[in-house]
């Protein structure tokens, strides 16, 4: 795994700025929280790593070297919507396959998409399934395996547990947990859920309308945190401070 | 009604005024390069095999056809912007003044059909929506759909001539073709104006169902209004848009669709001189019709859009 | 399969036959009766239908039937051809901003926008002059003509697909984009591409038809429909069957080809509706009227909602009972699935065949909702906040006048007087300039603020009941807490009840005094917020409260996972619906549903260590 760091990110959409000279560091073998309100720029941040939003100044560095935005990414990216990130069409093995650097002989590639799947706690008997046979907690395994098939370097997580339902949030959230400890994945987890957050991250950092206010390790920024926004962000928090009101 | 926020509307409107301006150019265009498309030598095409060289000489030197092609487009354009369209091949007329003649019969046609067309289609949508909601209804559902489905697949020249048969020739009710009087209007009005009228009520129909299980009609309903005015007040506006915007340019073929009409009706209007023009390859007369015809599709397509924003403010500003 | 169910509805049946019968006459018609058709009899002319001429003669004395019959190749066949030219310009033209890249695409998007504002038959009559008046020219002319409509077609489907997560990650992955196009983009747009080709092949049909008509089309001694129309028309008088016959068999081809269509869009998915659920067949279940608990705003025993689904009745709620006193605040938890918003929905009266509501007793603010009519004093006592605050306004109308319609339809106020007290409801929700926002457009108000206004639209009237529905999912943390806030303070002021859904346990906690935790259409448990988190009993709020990380979660242990998937409300297992998810389950609870007895509806409910 290696280290992906973000120098001076900016990105415009004509008038509107959506990231600010962002600069942050995802090192090697790290979880980085990345919080923030919707429209605070998150998404764009990984979508432009992935060379999916252009930027218009500032570098994304791949241990030192430019993410290529063409071809292959060594930076792999799953995305919210479990319903929209598997194609309908193909099976949960041809999506695997499809995103495997090397084409594969048949055996080596049922032998891979078993490793990959069991990786992510699914039976390999779900290869065959087409998507519409799992569910929304399942679909996300499948993309996440997929992310894992394409052997990146660093893995963009962009709100992933957010469509699915509470009970299935946590089982995804472990297998995160997992995956950093056994694979020593390098990871970029956007979320808008501080508890999430906290619970997955090692670093988390605090985007506020394009810029990064706070960063630090997790249990600093959310335990004693120095700039208002984090603060304001944290005070939001249902069950965090009793509501004005009832007071 | 009431202009809101300044801003919104002048960017609207030089948007929508850009767009016509540059459709009318590819207009304008197309129907300049239209006899330069023809393969082999237009001219002699026209004038037949027999004709003489010298004869197709002149009558190419005439319609400047000698000239390099920028010279004569701009000739084109700036005899176009005196209203000048050139002189009829075959009959020696100017173009200009055929059509003058021809348009209003034309017009009036396509604007009666229109207003017909909305003015069946909309409330029998609407009610059509209102009986066969979530699954109510459904032998007026099928029996809807099915009338539909048949109406729309008879194109509207042979409605003319079923009309024609029915009507004329059987019952005398009507005359069987020209314009002389208002009763001739009927038959060509109504073969025009069915088949767009019943595709247009069933498309206000699936607009309105789908409006009626939006969360703002169910809203309307947590307020405890009538129904009369849930379905007027709150569901029919939004289904109107959305339907003007499919329908639209089914109105504006509409236009079009005067063309068959007239040949069977012997309508004296554009549409039947467009046909006679380009069998005998009047090739200025084509020109000219066609300009005029796009036009006019180009006109109700900006009146549609202009309608549209006034309707529902969101087509205002979004990207249309 | 799916063939299958298109030939099963009576329009695929009828479209596929009639589609058979065209198809066989276009294939055998010029065998069987090209000799009929070309001879000439010149005994005959003219000939009105007899026995021998089934629909008479033309002006050579050939039969006209078979002649009819003959056309239908040549109709057929060209109106194939041209759709094929349409489609085929079509993709490639509609596929360009996928392929060419943004700057060329957009060029090419634009000019297919420009092209597609001209009606279909005067590009036709265009290209006729171009290509020259003839068969040929016409396929070709109708073929061209009808390109641009396909390219906006393909281009709206491509572009609905390209948003798709699955394209970017196939990009991401290193997938060329020729690869993306023909392995993801063109599979998922086919479906409604076969739809809109079999119908336009039908439209196509009826153009070529017109234009033989008008003599731009085929021309002698060739003949199509078209054609065959033309040449009866000039003698309708005499004999109108010679013109009307043609048109009949271009007519019943048109059909077959829009029927067709039809019938595969309809099992594509992509019809008018959704197939319209069938009504629920089954007899109502006998249910006890029983009466409202007195001194209660809301009181409901025996709430259950069913829906109609293609897989039988979907029991969405199954038997809820609860009661709220006046002013008190109750919340309601569970997944997805679990009923929650269709009770919320349910109380408030808001729920329309073909989904059924029963219930032993539903009385809100004093109305029997069980009883028919329209209940408008709900107008003003009852006060209601929906899920999704983009969508809940009506988008036509600003926003001042929607909330003023309360007052002028409940409250016979006037026009100025309902307006005014609009404005002033939009202060007491805390927004600002409320006279220049209540002139706005709903689209002009944030989320946060929509949510306001939609809870100042129930102070309209005088609430007594406030009912969310996940009033605050769709918005962000710190907009959250002021939506929170808000109701807190409008239930202070107005004294209203408050019945809150949410999926978020800390939501509730925060804001209710009970909470009513639903699974399965049912409620599981029942128990003061305060308690959720240390003394819940039934198994199935404990696992979610656990399940749930929040900012005191042990990070050294692994979140509590419930095993397995919510239960399917079409197929609810016979006994507890939670039975096959429940370490705790024995046989006893997979056969028997337990009741809801002292806030708890667990057999096992004692066995849990508090």
């Amino acid at each position: 795994m290696s280290t992906l760091s973000f120098h001076d990110v900016r990105v415009r959409y004509g008038s509107h700025t959506v990231l600010d000279d962002v600069s942050l560091e995802v090192a090697d073998g790290q979880t980085v929280g990345l919080v923030g309100e919707s429209g605070c720029g998150k998404s764009t941040l990984a979508r432009a790593a992935v060379g999916l939003a252009p930027l218009t100044g500032g570098q994304i560095l791949l241990d030192g070297r430019p993410v290529p935005n063409r071809g292959r990414r060594p930076v792999q990216m799953v995305f919210q919507d479990p319903y929209s990130s598997l194609d309908p069409r193909m099976t949960v093995g041809e999506s695997l396959a499809e995103a495997m650097p090397e084409r594969l002989g048949r055996t080596a590639r049922q032998a891979e998409i078993t490793r990959l799947l069991a990786l992510v706690h699914l039976d390999a008997a779900r290869a065959a399934d087409l998507p519409v046979r799992l569910s929304g907690g399942q679909r996300q395994r499948v993309a996440l395996a997929r992310a894992l098939a394409a052997r990146p370097q660093v893995i963009l997580a962009d709100e992933i547990t957010s469509a699915l339902d509470v009970s299935v949030q946590g089982a995804v959230l472990n297998l995160i947990r997992d995956m950093r400890r056994d694979l020593g994945l390098s990871m970029l987890f956007i979320s808008h859920n501080l508890a999430v957050v906290r619970y997955v991250a090692d670093h988390v950092a605090v985007l506020h309308n394009g810029q990064i206010v706070e960063f630090g390790p997790t249990a600093q920024v959310l335990g004693a945190p120095r700039h208002d926004y984090t603060r304001h962000l944290l005070a939001a928090i249902p069950g965090a401070v009793p509501l004005k009101e009832q007071t | 009604m009431k202009i809101p926020t300044s801003g919104r509307w002048p960017r609207f409107a030089l948007r929508r005024a850009a767009r016509l301006l540059v459709s009318l150019w590819v207009l304008v265009t197309a129907a300049f390069l239209m006899i330069h498309l023809v393969p082999g030598d237009p001219v002699r095409a026209a004038l037949g095999p027999t004709a003489p060289a010298d004869l197709v000489l002149a009558r190419k030197q005439e319609l400047g056809l000698l000239e390099p092609l920028w010279r004569q487009y701009v000739t084109f354009l700036r005899h176009l912007l005196n209203g000048e369209l050139g002189v009829s091949i075959s009959s020696r007329l100017p173009v200009g003044e055929t059509i003058a003649q021809r348009l209003p019969a034309t017009a009036q046609l396509a604007v009666a059909a229109f207003l017909l067309a909305v003015a069946v289609a909309v409330p029998v949508g609407v009610v059509m929506a209102m009986l066969t909601r979530r699954g109510r209804g459904r032998r007026t559902e099928l029996a809807f759909t099915g009338t539909n489905v048949v109406v729309g697949a008879i194109p509207d020249f042979l409605l003319g001539v079923g009309l024609v048969y029915l009507l004329a020739v059987q019952t005398h009710l009507f005359p069987v073709a020209g314009r002389d009087g208002l009763d001739s209007y009927v038959l060509p009005v109504l073969a025009l104006a069915i088949g767009p009228a019943a595709v247009l009520s069933r498309i206000v129909r699936v607009e309105m169902l789908a409006v009626l299980e939006t969360d703002y009609v169910r809203t309307a309903r947590a307020k405890r209004l009538t129904s009369l005015r849930v379905h007027l007040v709150h569901a029919l506006p939004n289904a109107v848009t959305a339907s003007l915007t499919l329908g639209g340019l089914l109105l504006s073929s509409l236009v079009a669709g005067t063309v068959l009409v007239e040949n069977v009706f012997a309508w004296p209007g554009l549409g039947s001189s467009i046909v006679s023009s380009i069998v005998a390859k009047d090739y200025p007369m084509v020109q000219g019709t066609v300009l005029v015809y796009g036009a006019g599709v180009l006109l109700v397509n900006t009146l549609v859009d202009v309608v549209l924003a006034l309707l529902d403010p969101r087509s205002a500003i979004g990207e249309s | 399969m799916r063939a299958a169910r298109v030939l099963l509805r009576p329009v695929g049946f009828a479209g596929f036959g009639l589609l058979t019968l065209v198809l066989l006459a276009a294939a055998f018609g010029p065998v069987l009766w090209g000799g009929r058709a070309a001879a000439v009899d010149t005994g005959n002319l003219l000939a009105g239908p007899s026995a021998e001429h089934w629909i008479g003669t033309d002006n050579l004395g050939r039969d006209l039937f078979a002649r009819v019959l003959v056309a239908a190749r040549l109709s057929i066949v060209l109106a194939v051809a041209a759709t094929a030219i349409s489609l085929v310009l079509g993709i490639l033209l509609g596929a360009a901003p996928m392929l060419l890249g943004r700057r060329l695409g957009r060029l090419v998007t634009s000019a297919v926008n420009v092209l597609v504002a001209f009606p279909g038959l005067l590009l036709v009559l265009f290209f006729a002059v171009v290509f020259g008046v003839g068969a040929r020219g016409a396929a070709l002319a109708v073929g061209v003509a009808g390109a641009p409509a396909f390219a906006r077609l393909c281009h709206t489907l491509m572009a609905a697909v390209s948003e798709r997560d699955y394209i970017a990650v196939a990009r991401i992955a290193g997938v060329s984009r020729i690869r993306v196009l023909l392995r993801h983009v063109l599979p998922n747009v086919a479906e409604p591409l076969i739809v809109n080709a079999t119908m336009a092949a039908g439209g196509v049909l009826l153009t070529f038809a017109g234009l033989s008509f008008l003599g731009l089309g085929v021309q002698s001694p060739s003949y199509d429909w078209g054609k065959l129309m033309q040449d009866g028309l000039n003698g309708i008088y005499v004999h109108p069957l010679a013109a009307l016959a043609p048109g009949i068999a271009v007519v019943l081809a048109g059909l077959a080809f829009n029927l067709t269509g039809e019938a595969f869009a309809a099992v594509f998915g992509l019809g008018d509706l959704p197939g319209g659920a069938r009504p629920l067949e089954e007899p109502r279940e006998p249910v006890a009227a029983t009466p409202a608990v007195p001194g209660t705003v809301l009181s409901v025993e025996g709430l259950r909602v069913t829906i109609p689904g293609p897989a039988g009745p979907i029991r969405a709620v199954r038997g809820v009972t609860f009661a709220l006193s006046d002013g008190e605040a109750v919340g309601v938890v569970g997944e997805s699935g679990s009923g929650k918003s269709l009770t919320a929905l349910a109380v408030a009266g808001l729920i329309e065949p073909p989904v059924r509501v029963e219930a032993g007793h539903l009385v809100v603010a004093g109305e029997d909702l069980m009883a028919a009519g329209a209940h408008r004093r709900l107008g003003t006592s009852l006060a209601i906040v929906f899920q999704d605050p983009m969508t809940s306004f009506n988008p036509a109308h600003r926003v001042g006048p929607q909330l003023a319609e309360v007052s002028r339809f409940h409250q016979r106020m006037g026009r100025k007087a309902a307006l005014a007290r609009a404005v002033d409801r939009l202060r007491a929700v805390r927004i600002r300039e409320p006279e220049r926002r209540a002139r706005q457009y709903p689209f002009e108000f944030s989320g946060g603020m929509r949510q306001r206004a939609m809870i100042g639209m129930g102070l309209m009237g005088d609430p007594r009941l406030i009912i969310a529905d996940e009033p605050t999912t769709a918005l962000d943390v710190t907009v959250q807490r002021q939506v929170l806030e808000l109701l807190a303070e409008v239930r202070r002021d107005t004294g209203a009840a408050l019945l809150l859904i949410s999926h978020d346990v800390s939501v509730v906690t925060d804001v209710c005094d009970r909470v009513l935790v639903m699974y399965a259409g049912r409620v599981v448990e029942e128990l003061p917020a305060k308690d959720l988190r240390t003394l819940a009993r039934h198994p199935y709020t404990r696992a979610l409260v656990a399940a749930v990380p929040d900012m005191d979660t042990d990070l050294s242990r692994p979140l509590a996972v419930i095993p397995g998937l919510p239960a399917d409300p079409v197929h609810v297992p016979a006994g507890c619906a939670f039975a096959p998810r429940c370490p705790l389950a024995d046989d006893h609870c997979r056969a028997v549903a337990p009741a809801l007895v002292a806030g708890v509806a667990c057999h096992k409910s004692t066995e849990v260590p508090v």
